[in-house]
C-alpha cells in the first residue's frame, strides 16, 4: 500500500515536470526558459530520490546532489550571461 | 513496521502535490517575476517534503535525505535571486497588471546612497 502512494507521488511530480516543460517550450523570453529548467531540476531530483528508493540504491543521491549542483551553477552562468558579465 | 512507510509515503505524495503545483505555477503566471515565484518557493517546499517522507520511508537514509534538503534550501532563493536580477537587467517587462516597478529607480548606479534614503 505505502509503495503504491509514493508511485502515485511519481506520477503527480511527472504531471509537474510536462507542466513545466510545456513552459520550457513556450516561454517567450530566456528568462522563463531557464526558470522551468530550475523547476524542472528540483522535480526531478525528487524523482531522483523516489527511484533511489524503489531501485535500492543509495548511490543515486549523490547522483541527484550532484544533478542540483550543476543546476544551480547552470542558473547562476545563465543568470550572469544575461546582465553580459559572463 | 507498517506504520511509518505508511507516514513516510503519505507525506512524499503531499510533497509531489506541492511540486505540481510549483510547476502549474510556472506555467500559469503572467510575467516572468511571478513565474520564478512559484517556480522557487512552492518547488523547494514540495522537494524538502518528499525528501523528507522518503527519508521517514526509509529511516536509514535520513542522512542523505537530510543534505539534499539543506542544499535545495539554501541553492534555489540565490539562483533564483540571480535570475531575477538579470532578468530585470536585460529588460524584460512586467505584466500589465503589475502596480509598481520598485527596482526601476534604483537603476541608475549614480544616484548618491543619501538621496535613496529620502525617497
Amino acid at each position: 500500500m505505502a509503495d503504491l502512494i509514493i508511485y502515485i507521488a511519481a506520477g503527480v511530480a511527472l504531471l509537474g515536470v510536462v507542466l513545466a516543460s510545456a513552459r520550457m517550450v513556450k516561454g517567450p523570453s530566456v528568462a522563463d526558459r531557464t526558470v522551468a529548467l530550475d523547476t524542472l531540476t528540483v522535480i526531478t531530483i525528487s524523482l531522483m530520490a523516489m527511484i533511489a528508493l524503489f531501485a535500492e540504491r543509495v548511490i543515486y543521491l549523490d547522483v541527484a546532489l550532484v544533478y542540483g549542483i550543476l543546476s544551480f551553477l547552470g542558473v547562476i552562468a545563465v543568470a550572469r550571461y544575461l546582465e553580459g558579465g559572463l | 513496521m507498517e506504520w511509518y512507510r505508511l507516514a513516510g509515503s503519505i507525506l512524499s505524495l503531499l510533497g509531489a502535490m506541492f511540486l505540481f503545483l510549483g510547476a502549474l505555477g510556472v506555467w500559469r503566471m503572467p510575467d516572468v517575476y511571478n513565474r520564478m515565484q512559484t517556480g522557487t518557493k512552492s518547488t523547494t517546499l514540495g522537494s524538502i517534503l518528499t525528501l523528507f517522507g522518503l527519508g521517514v520511508y526509509h529511516p536509514q537514509w535520513m542522512g542523505q535525505m537530510l543534505i539534499l534538503m539543506l542544499f535545495i534550501a539554501v541553492t534555489n532563493p540565490i539562483s533564483s535571486h540571480a535570475l531575477a536580477r538579470a532578468a530585470h537587467h536585460i529588460g524584460v517587462p512586467l505584466t500589465k497588471k503589475s502596480v509598481v516597478d520598485e527596482l526601476v529607480e534604483e537603476e541608475p548606479p549614480q544616484e548618491s546612497m543619501a538621496e535613496m534614503e529620502e525617497v
